[in-house]
């Protein structure tokens, strides 16, 4: 199993699994943690309604018209038993009372549909920010996410935490988006629609998980070679967990005396032309922020777990989980890269 | 039926057989309208083949989670080639095949209006497609291995710029691309005179009949909406090629900007697809319900009114690239404003059915499939419409789902109709019921298996355009039967194949008017000389062959 | 016996369809209007929002001669079809050579404009969003011209060798309602660059 961690998504609505008929399995595939109709969050949740009442009247329309049709097929098919098989049927050539009823008819439905479309766009995009929302910058790279934290002054990668929000006192969490290169789209299904990450372009949404736990979700804007594995991780922690989570992450990076070899070859490379590691000489930020990247779950944006045996395959050649990552192989010997491992592993 | 068409004359045209080298020329430099539509409708099948070729690669990889099958470049540029072709090179060229077959044929005209720009047109888009696929020797230049384009068939900006697509694949794109736009628009130049200035005596706009009125009314379309995606690729080749800024995030441009030029051309564009798929329909399900059309005035006029609805919803597709809630409302309305002529056509088309005597026939068989699917794929655009709805489902698979729905659900189903109904006009004989009707049930079953399906793993959180997923989204089983449907469409379609080739050798002779119809190609022989009539026909109806065969009881009167 | 069925042939007086080459034309322009909108819509999105200089107001001069030039050849080429309609061949000549010169002139106008702009003032497509849009909208006309110029001088150089006549009034007349939409264009393209942009 790729994720231990892995949260099982209560309440999906999930119909009786206990017969298998054929249907009712593919139905049990969909135990899927980024289900849209599993919401656990407020602009999820009011998607939902708006998505069932649409799927309501559109499942109405198909059966009524789609009835019709086959209603015909069946009562009007040539029958070449009867005896005026090879009789014209009668020529008619319109109706002008019909043909003004089902003009009316779905005006009136259309319009019923923009209204409720209408009052779901202005709750999710002009909802009034609460004090005690939570800033975070979110920045799409190629394949990978960097988050802000402005307020904290914590830079992390790949992995957001936020406070869980209790619906009585709402903490939700408010995402400011851009993008450093290409087109990106920032989605986790459980939590809220999808909000593109545009350069030179900011946009904005907010999420606010109401249950503690992982939530998963990928890029959704085709942004180039490893679009697909360009995955998201929300954690919703509960506030005591968020707050150690932020001490933690605001602290410079843990310098070992015992990796110091490690720590020289990460800075006599590259690396630090690319990676931030804050304390220390490596400041750049065209790759992921690794001050505290032992503390995280994965590596290369959800592509592996993060281990030791992982950080060394992706260090030696990263193009060995993620082909087309922007991060060269940088030609260590074994040495230098058990050194470097060690090093990162203690990056806690 | 039998007993009408005993007053037409069945014989068959001798045949003369030229040399090989011959009919090469004479193909190669022709300026008859017939047969630059029947090199579009080859062009256009061969591309058909290659493209599904390619999504059944692209179904192979996807059939199972963390598949080695391809490498994601592979699968990056095989999405691209798949949607750019069957766009550009399998739709636009098939429905100009068929209108250019047809349109004069229908008009009592003996050629199109500028039958040089004609051949020139087809030659164009020739050359846009064989560029498009020479990018996989020359993509990257004489070193490297060569590649295709891989920025999707939306090419969005910047991923388009020379910092993120290096090499040459990109200009192979726009190239190809703009040909193509040129090609479309001289063609529907054509068009749009040969209707308006070539209609045979009689042949009033009201009495043109409705497969006309939609090739009107898609060529007007192509003006409006083809231009400016030429505009947007010269800009794009300016960028590319001169070093201008138009679409360089670096140097302040907008990658916006290039996303409603692209959808003010494409979603125009797909009704520009959809438009001749309902004029074959108009033609084909009349006739095999015996009855004239239900509301022809509606009918015209929905048409027209899809035309000029659908230049204004173009921002449904950037629902989530954050227009606000001003303009995610406006085209939320516009959009769903759509499906009221729509839902017009489709009403009518069910009156005209109802009281009729329907012959289920290969073709009235594809044509009933195309009702059926199109319900459904515009109930679906209606949801994808619901712009909170579209905030989780756009770029899934579900709107994936959506869009094959139509394209191949109705257009392709109406297409094969089409086949069906006009290939004994066309060479003369019968395509095979029996094997039609294998064909239908096969694709029939593989489409469904493959595009109903299609939609759950949209709805559980599969984007579109990645090469592999993980295992534990859900999506897995569901993958891996979509992929099977993949293949149950590929041995209809080459059941198909198997039928033309097979029917145009050894088919049934067509005669004349092989379905008994009313409109005037079917009074001139099959396939109809290359002046198309002997004499130029007069009509008094929009049914001239109805009037002939029931003089007591004709149409000139009801309308 | 080739023809299938017979459709009864009955008189219509006075069967009259528009003119292919006119409709074929107007099709032409509207499908150029189109993606002359997109470049002018471009250009007024990036309006001011270049993010180094020259700016349009530092460098731009009002093209007023060559306006003037440009707008009257319209005057002429309608004079030219006119004259034609008459059959006044060698005055139909006169007309075609004055629309050239004037078409002439304007070209000769804007590449003075351009040999400025870059050399004086540095100003080339890739300088900024000004100069991109800039170039791209005022050249994508001047191909217009261009061409334009190339088939009116095509139909002098018949006119002048006496291979025109009254009967391919359709023909220039044609040619000449590409002349106006060229000129009208040029219009907006006036307004939008040197008026609204500076
Ligand atoms: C021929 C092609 C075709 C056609 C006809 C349509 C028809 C429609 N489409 Fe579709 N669409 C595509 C091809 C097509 N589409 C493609 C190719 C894409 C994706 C491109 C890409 O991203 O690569 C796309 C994507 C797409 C999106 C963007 C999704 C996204 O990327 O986020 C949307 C959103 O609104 C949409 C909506 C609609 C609607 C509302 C219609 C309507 O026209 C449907 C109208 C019809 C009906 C509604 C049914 C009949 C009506 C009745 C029975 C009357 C009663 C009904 C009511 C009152 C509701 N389509
Ligand atoms: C007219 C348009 C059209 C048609 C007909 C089709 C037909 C099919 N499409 Fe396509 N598709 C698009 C237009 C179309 N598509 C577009 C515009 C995109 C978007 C691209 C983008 O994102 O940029 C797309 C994207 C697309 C994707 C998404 C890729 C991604 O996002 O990663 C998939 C995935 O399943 C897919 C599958 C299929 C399948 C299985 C068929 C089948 O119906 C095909 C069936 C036909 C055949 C199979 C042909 C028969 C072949 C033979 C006879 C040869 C022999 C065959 C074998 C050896 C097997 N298509
Ligand atoms: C040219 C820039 C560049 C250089 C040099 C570079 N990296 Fe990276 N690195 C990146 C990028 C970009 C990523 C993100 C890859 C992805 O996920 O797509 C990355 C990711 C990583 C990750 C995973 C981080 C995470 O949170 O997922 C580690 C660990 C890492 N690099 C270590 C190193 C080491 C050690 C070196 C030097 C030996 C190095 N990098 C040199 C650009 C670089
Ligand atoms: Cu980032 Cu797709
Ligand atoms: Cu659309």
């Amino acid at each position: 199993m790729l994720f231990e961690t892995r949260m099982v998504p209560r309440g999906i609505p999930v119909p009786a699994l206990s017969h298998a008929s054929r249907l009712q399995l593919l139905f049990s595939d969909s135990h899927s943690p980024t289900n849209i109709f599993a919401p656990a969050g407020t602009p999820a949740h009011s998607i939902f309604g708006l998505s069932m009442l649409v799927l309501g009247i559109t499942t109405g329309l198909f059966i009524v018209v789609g009835g019709i049709l086959l209603y015909v097929l069946l009562r009007f098919r040539h029958r070449a038993a009867d005896p005026m098989a090879e009789q014209e049927p009668a020529q008619i050539y319109g109706s002008k009372q019909i043909e003004l009823s089902w003009t009316v008819i779905p005006i009136l439905i259309v319009v019923m549909l923009f209204l409720a479309t209408t009052r779901v766009i202005l709750s999710t995009e002009r909802a009034t920010k609460p004090p005690e929302a939570l800033d975070v910058v979110v920045i799409g790279h190629q394949f990978w996410w960097e988050y802000r934290y402005p307020k904290f002054g914590i830079v992390t990668a790949n992995e957001l935490h936020i406070p869980v929000s209790d619906p009585k006192h709402p903490t939700p969490t408010y995402l400011t988006m851009s993008s450093a290169d290409t087109d990106h789209s920032f989605w986790i299904p459980r939590l809220a629609g999808k909000t593109d990450l545009i350069p030179n372009k900011v946009n904005t949404m907010w999420i606010d998980p109401q249950e503690a736990g992982l939530y998963l979700g990928q890029c959704a804007q085709y942004c180039g070679t490893q679009h697909a594995k360009m995955l998201l991780r929300v954690y919703a922690d509960t506030p005591t967990e968020f707050a150690a989570w932020t001490a933690q992450q605001k602290q410079a990076a843990v310098q070992e005396p015992s990796v110091a070899a490690g720590q020289a070859v990460f800075q006599r490379n590259a690396c630090i032309s690319c990676h931030t590691v804050k304390g220390t000489v490596a400041t750049g930020r065209f790759g992921p922020d690794l001050t505290h990247v032992a503390s995280r779950d994965t590596i290369a944006s959800g592509a592996v777990p993060n281990t030791p045996a992982n950080i060394r395959a992706f260090v030696g050649d990263p193009a060995h989980f993620k082909p087309g990552a922007l991060m060269p192989p940088m030609h260590l010997n074994d040495r230098d890269l058990d050194a470097v491992t060690a090093y990162l592993a203690t990056l806690k | 039926m039998a007993t009408r068409t005993a007053i037409l004359d069945q014989t068959p045209r001798p045949i003369a057989r030229p040399s090989l080298l011959e009919t090469l020329h004479d193909w190669l430099a022709t300026v008859d309208h017939k047969r630059i539509g029947l090199l579009y409708i080859g062009y256009a099948l061969f591309f058909l083949v290659v493209a599904g070729f390619e999504a059944i690669l692209i179904r192979i990889q996807l059939a199972i989670p963390n598949n080695h099958f391809l490498s994601p470049q592979a699968f990056n540029r095989l999405f691209t080639m798949h949607g750019t072709t069957m766009v550009f090179f399998v739709g636009m060229p098939i429905l100009f095949g068929f209108g250019n077959y047809l349109i004069p044929l229908m008009i009592g005209a003996r050629d199109m209006a500028f039958p040089r720009l004609n051949a020139f047109s087809f030659w164009v888009s020739a050359f846009g497609g064989t560029l498009l696929y020479f990018s996989y020797l020359g993509g990257d230049g004489l070193y490297g291995a060569g590649s295709a384009p891989d920025v999707g068939w939306w090419a969005y900006a910047p991923l388009t710029a020379h910092a993120f697509s290096p090499g040459h694949s990109t200009d192979y794109w726009t190239l190809a691309v703009l040909l193509s736009g040129i090609g479309t628009v001289g063609t529907a130049v054509n068009i749009v005179a040969t209707i308006i200035s070539m209609r045979c005596p009689g042949m009033k706009m009201g009495r043109m009949p409705l497969l006309v009125w939609l090739y009107l009314v898609t060529s007007m379309m192509v003006f409006v909406t083809v231009s400016p995606l030429t505009a947007a690729q010269i800009m794009l080749m300016l960028d590319r090629y001169l070093g201008s800024h138009f679409f360089d995030t670096q140097a302040g441009g907008s990658a916006v900007l290039w996303m409603h030029f692209f959808w003010i051309f494409g979603h125009p564009e797909v009704y520009i697809l959809v438009l001749p798929a309902f004029a074959f329909a108009n033609e084909i399900i009349p006739v095999f319900s015996r009855k004239a059309v239900f509301g022809y005035a509606a009918m015209v006029a929905a048409s027209v009114g899809i035309g000029f609805v659908s230049l204004s919803v173009w921002a449904h597709h950037m629902f989530t690239v954050g227009m606000g809630p001003g303009a995610n409302t406006f085209f939320t309305f516009a959009t769903m404003v759509i499906s009221v002529p729509t839902g017009i056509k489709i009403f009518n088309w069910l009156a005209t059915l109802w009281g009729g005597k329907i012959h289920f026939t290969a073709a009235m068989l594809f044509a009933i499939g195309f009702l059926f699917q199109f319900l459904l794929a515009g109930l679906t655009g209606i949801m994808l419409a619901a712009a909170p709805f579209d905030w989780q489902l756009g770029n899934s698979y579900f709107v994936v789902a959506h869009f094959h729905y139509v394209l191949v659900g109705a257009i392709l189903f109406m297409l094969f109709s089409a086949f069906y109904y006009w290939f004994p006009k066309m060479t003369g004989r019968m395509l095979n019921e029996k094997l039609g009707k294998w064909h239908f049930w096969i694709f029939f079953i593989g489409f469904h298996l493959t595009f109903d399906l299609m939609h759950i793993p949209g709805i559980l959180g599969m984007p579109r355009r990645i090469y592999t997923y993980e295992a534990d989204r859900g999506w897995t089983l569901l993958n891996m039967l979509v992929s099977c449907g993949g293949f149950i469409q590929a041995i209809g379609t080459l059941i198909f194949v198997y039928n033309m080739i097979l029917s145009y050798f050894k088919g049934a002779v067509a005669g004349a008017d092989p379905w008994d119809a009313w409109t005037l190609e079917w009074s001139t022989t099959s396939p109809p000389p290359s002046y198309n009539f002997a004499k130029i026909p007069t009509v008094e109806s929009r049914r001239p062959l109805w009037d002939l065969k029931h003089p007591e009881d004709s149409d000139s009167r009801y309308e | 016996m080739n023809q299938a069925a017979i459709i009864p042939q009955s008189e219509i007086e006075d069967w009259q369809l528009p003119s292919r080459g006119i409709v074929g034309m107007a099709c032409l322009i509207l499908a150029e209007a189109a993606i002359f909108l997109i470049f002018v819509v471009a250009y007024l999105f990036y309006i001011g929002k270049s993010l180094s200089g020259p700016t349009p107001h530092d460098v731009l001069e009002l093209p007023v001669f060559t306006s003037i030039c440009l707008l009257s050849s319209s005057l002429t080429v309608h004079l030219a079809v006119t004259s034609l309609h008459k059959g006044a061949q060698s005055l139909c000549s006169l007309w075609l050579g004055a629309t050239v010169l004037l078409g002439g002139i304007f070209l000769v106008g804007t590449g003075m404009e351009w040999h400025h702009l870059i050399y004086r003032d540095g100003l080339t497509i890739r300088t900024n969003l000004f100069g991109t849009t800039f170039y791209s909208l005022v050249g994508l006309h001047a191909t217009h011209v261009i061409v334009g110029l190339f088939m009116l001088s095509l139909a002098l150089l018949f006119s002048l060798r006496g291979q025109m006549s009254s009967r391919d009034t359709g023909r220039l007349e044609v040619l000449s309602l590409y002349w106006h939409f060229v000129d009208a264009v040029w219009v907006v393209v006036f307004l939008v660059v040197y008026v609204l942009g500076r």
